[in-house]
């Protein structure tokens, strides 16, 4: 069985993931996505992953909502606030939706997952420092180069050369 | 523990289908970015789920690489969209159309 932290966690990650996707307002709907990654955080901690939760909250919640929110910004009052969608789509959409939670939850239920369960303690997070820096560390300086990457190419692809032009006109 | 992995892996399979939701029904390329990362969080969830109750730290460490490539993913996908506003003034992808080469 479930417990209430669980039922309340879910309802507030669902619901907020649906709001996201269907505010008309994208600053409310960015708001209800940085509700859901909490919310995921929410079972991050109820796993016992503190680590995990602890780092999802600071990434995803302090920074990829915050730098969508900064997006939603730059754009157009009005597109803001447009939705913009296709209307003869969307209940293909909810049917796709429908169809492949029902065929894999059904799947699910059906499989032998449903009766695992666990008393054994929850993995420290000791065990996962050391993973990174034993067996994981080339994929770890692999992971930081391609951040490193990523962020450089965002700023060049950011850029704007007009405005550096002029300035350096005058 | 009280919650079974089963629960954990109905509410990833309910936010994937979410996810799947907004990619094909949403045209403004933002809202497809949120998609996106509800579909990366499903994914997530069920990595942690799985990695607690084998248990397993393999789970999370990957977990953990999940999350950095995505900031990355977002960080250069928002920069796309932001080029692609510039040039022409909308984010309904279906505007993006010299795009197709």
């Amino acid at each position: 069985m479930v417990d209430a932290a669980f039922l309340a966690l879910s309802v507030i990650t669902i619901g907020s993931a649906i709001a996201a996707l269907e505010f008309r307002s994208m600053i409310y709907g960015s708001m209800a996505l940085m509700g859901t990654l909490g919310g995921i955080a929410g079972f991050f901690l109820l796993l016992d992953s503190p680590f995990i939760a602890m780092f999802q909250i600071a990434v995803y919640v302090g920074s990829i909502a915050v730098l969508i929110l900064f997006t939603v910004m730059l754009v157009k009052r009005e597109l803001i606030f447009k939705k913009i969608e296709d209307p003869r789509r969307k209940f293909a959409g909810i049917g796709l939706m429908l169809i492949l939670m029902m065929g894999l939850g059904s799947i699910i239920i059906d499989s032998g997952l449903r009766t695992i369960q666990t008393n054994e303690p929850a993995v420290d997070f000791r065990d996962i420092g050391e993973d990174f820096l034993t067996y994981y560390w080339p994929a770890l300086i692999l992971m930081a180069l391609i951040l490193a990457g990523a962020v450089t190419g965002a700023l060049v692809l950011a850029r704007r050369e007009d405005v550096e032009d002029e300035q350096r006109a005058n | 523990m009280s919650n079974e992995l089963i629960d954990f892996v109905i509410v990833s399979i309910a936010l994937l289908g979410i996810g799947i939701y907004g990619l094909s029904v949403k045209r403004n390329a933002i809202r497809m970015l949120f998609a996106v990362e509800i579909i990366i969080n499903a994914a997530n969830l069920n990595l942690v789920a799985f990695a607690r109750f084998i248990p397993h730290s393999g789970g999370q460490t990957l977990v953990l690489f999940s999350i950095a490539i995505a900031a990355a993913e977002v960080a250069v996908g928002l920069s796309l969209i932001i080029v692609a506003y510039r040039m022409y003034q909308n984010i309904d992808i279906a505007d993006f159309r010299s795009l197709k080469g």
